[in-house]
């Protein structure tokens, strides 16, 4: 949990010498092949490239410490108020992903270990390996060609905001959910399997089931919540594939979100925004992780911070 | 013990491959699905190379043969300018293939130099592994994308950008492996009777991490190929030209409704391939570490 801090420092500094460290000149590598002279300077400029590194480094500290990310090369805007334009779907299409892969990966994964060696089981883990193999694209190019340009079920792309109505919105996100909620869902199902796998064989489910509980409330009560952790664990780690995951779904289904635009600034060598979604990511990744060390409390009250 | 030691030293470099081929045998007969795989990738990797000489020329333009669906002639149909499909598939299996290789071994590598030395060299340990977890908590396939947006597109640096994104896993898992390694009572007889430490990496440490990183690195492949796809399909890896399977993906997507074939075959292409990777990284899993696999099926 201490590491959270150096972590993102790391981070931070990581991105600040990625540009500066890559071999040429920073400021001719984001303005392009047909850049004249003087464009190179203004960027040169405007990033403060021309001043000594050591300098550069602590402006760039000052600087991110208050909250500014810089401007976008290309439209002048502020990092963070292009991010917070583009923040909502991101966040829509995370929670629907999150929710969907729950919703899939723990009731699979618990028929899977109550029925360890079964058909069922071997056909669940079969499922979870082809979505744990199969690429973000691919999955949504399937469910866009069968649900949405087959049966015309959902839109092929686009996102409705929340301002237009919930259900709208959420209609919107349905197949890019699904897509997400894929690889995640496979992770999580193997996951959940193994963990209840092992909890189920201890004393205390015997018991619970012996003294007459409902199969129901023992696999709920006593096997899940004691295989929590190491669950919840991957839903943290997992965040990593999803964030990544994002970025390639909103550009597929045309998403106005962060990752669509991570896309368009990585087109247009636009490296501050890079740069500020890149710690964005990080952070958002970090500190979900750092929730997940904490939401151990809840699950295990012998854990103590 | 001086009767084998000498045995051995007397052994010729032919009977050890010999000795060595004779084991790889029983494991593969042993673990059937590790050796389906491995023969199943070999198949592939075979038809991609000789793809060149199979099949037509995949950067051929055919204008009256656009967007053709998959016939006789052209077995998985043809683009937009006419170009087929199928060659284009299997150009892009050997990319995927190279990718995925190339980025393995480079990640091996480094993953190994850096884990060895953060496990031995106990002041550098502290500093290396925090650099690991920074380049962790930022996700793989940004921290590739962010790096091609400054090393511009090719295949070398998708290669390297992707290997960047993967040694951190590695050089961890290498060094905890190392950690537990040292300590046991034959590398501790090792040093006690003077080996040196490069002998001692090499012939006590390094044979016995070999096995988790055998199973990471089949992971890396598997990863290694779908990141090349996403970097080439959002317009940051391979170059347009090459026909790799991301950008064949990226440029059916336009024609997704009236030729869902220029899509579907590198598509499920890049996922069967991934797949087999995959299956054969748990099965080798399994057949290594006999402990945990028995535990996940109970």
């Amino acid at each position: 949990m201490a590491a959270t801090i150096p972590v993102l420092v790391f981070v931070a500094l990581f991105v600040f010498f990625l540009l500066r460290l890559t071999p040429g000149d920073p400021a001719v590598l984001i303005a392009g092949d047909q850049a004249t002279e003087a464009q190179i300077e203004t960027i040169r400029r405007q990033l403060g490239l021309d001043r000594p590194i050591l300098e550069q480094l602590v402006a760039w500290t000052g600087r991110i410490l208050s909250g500014d990310l810089g401007r976008s090369v290309f439209s002048d805007m502020e990092v963070t108020r292009l991010v917070g334009m583009r923040i909502e779907p991101t966040v829509m299409l995370a929670l629907v992903a999150i929710v969907m892969a729950l919703a899939i990966a723990l009731p699979l994964g618990a028929l899977a270990a109550l029925t360890a060696g079964s058909r069922i089981d071997r056909a669940v883990m079969a499922f979870a390996m082809l979505g744990f193999s199969s690429p973000v694209f691919v999955v949504a190019f399937l469910l866009v060609y069968v649900f949405a340009l087959t049966l015309g079920w959902f839109p092929t792309q686009g996102y409705v905001p929340l301002a237009d109505g919930v259900w709208a919105c959420l209609n919107s996100l349905i197949l890019p959910g699904m897509t997400l909620a894929m690889l995640y869902a496979a992770l999580l199902a193997r996951i959940t399997r193994t963990s209840l796998l092992e909890v189920l064989s201890e004393d205390y489910v015997r018991t619970a089931r012996a003294k007459g509980l409902m199969p129901l409330r023992v696999l709920v009560r006593h096997a899940l919540q004691n295989a929590a952790i190491p669950i919840v664990t991957v839903v943290g780690v997992g965040i990593a594939a999803l964030l990544g995951g994002v970025v390639v779904t909103e550009t597929v289904f045309n998403i106005p979100g962060l990752g669509r635009l991570t896309t368009d600034a990585i087109l247009r060598r636009d490296y501050p925004v890079v740069q500020g979604l890149i710690l964005i990511f990080s952070g958002v990744y970090v500190l979900i992780n750092l929730l997940v060390d904490l939401s151990y409390v809840l699950f295990d009250p012998r854990v103590r911070y | 013990m001086a009767m084998t030691d000498a045995g051995s030293r007397n052994a010729t470099p032919l009977h050890g491959l010999v000795e060595g081929a004779g084991r790889l045998g029983a494991f593969l007969r042993a673990n059937p699905v590790v050796a389906t795989g491995l023969i199943v990738l070999l198949v592939v990797a075979l038809v991609a190379l000789l793809s060149p000489l199979l099949f037509v020329d995949p950067a051929r333009v055919n204008p009256l043969q656009r967007l053709r669906p998959p016939s006789l002639a052209h077995p998985f149909g043809t683009d937009q300018i006419g170009r087929s499909t199928l060659s284009r598939t299997f150009n892009g299996t050997a990319i995927s293939l190279t990718v995925g290789a190339l980025v393995t071994a480079v990640t091996v590598a480094f993953g190994l130099l850096i884990g060895l030395v953060s496990g031995f060299v106990r002041w550098l340990d502290g500093i290396a592994m925090r650099v690991m977890d920074g380049m962790m908590a930022i996700p793989g396939v940004l921290l590739a994308i962010a790096l091609m947006s400054l090393f511009g597109s090719g295949v070398r640096n998708v290669i390297i950008a992707i290997a960047i994104a993967e040694i951190p896993r590695m050089a961890r898992i290498v060094r905890s492996s190392v950690l537990v390694i040292r300590e046991q009572p034959y590398v501790e007889a090792a040093r006690a009777s003077g080996t040196r430490t490069p002998r001692l990496l090499l012939q006590h440490i390094l044979p016995n991490v070999a096995a988790p990183v055998i199973v990471q690195a089949t992971y890396v492949f598997a990863s290694a190929m779908i990141v090349e796809s996403v970097l080439s399909f959002l317009g940051a890896g391979t170059p347009p030209t090459i026909p790799s399977w991301g950008n064949m993906l990226a440029e059916g997507r336009a024609f997704m409704q009236r030729a869902p074939w220029m899509i579907a075959f590198p598509g499920v292409a890049l996922a069967l391939l991934v797949l087999t990777v995959n299956v054969l990284g748990d099965a080798l899993r399994d057949a290594i570490d006999p402990k945990l696999a028995r535990q996940l099926r109970a």
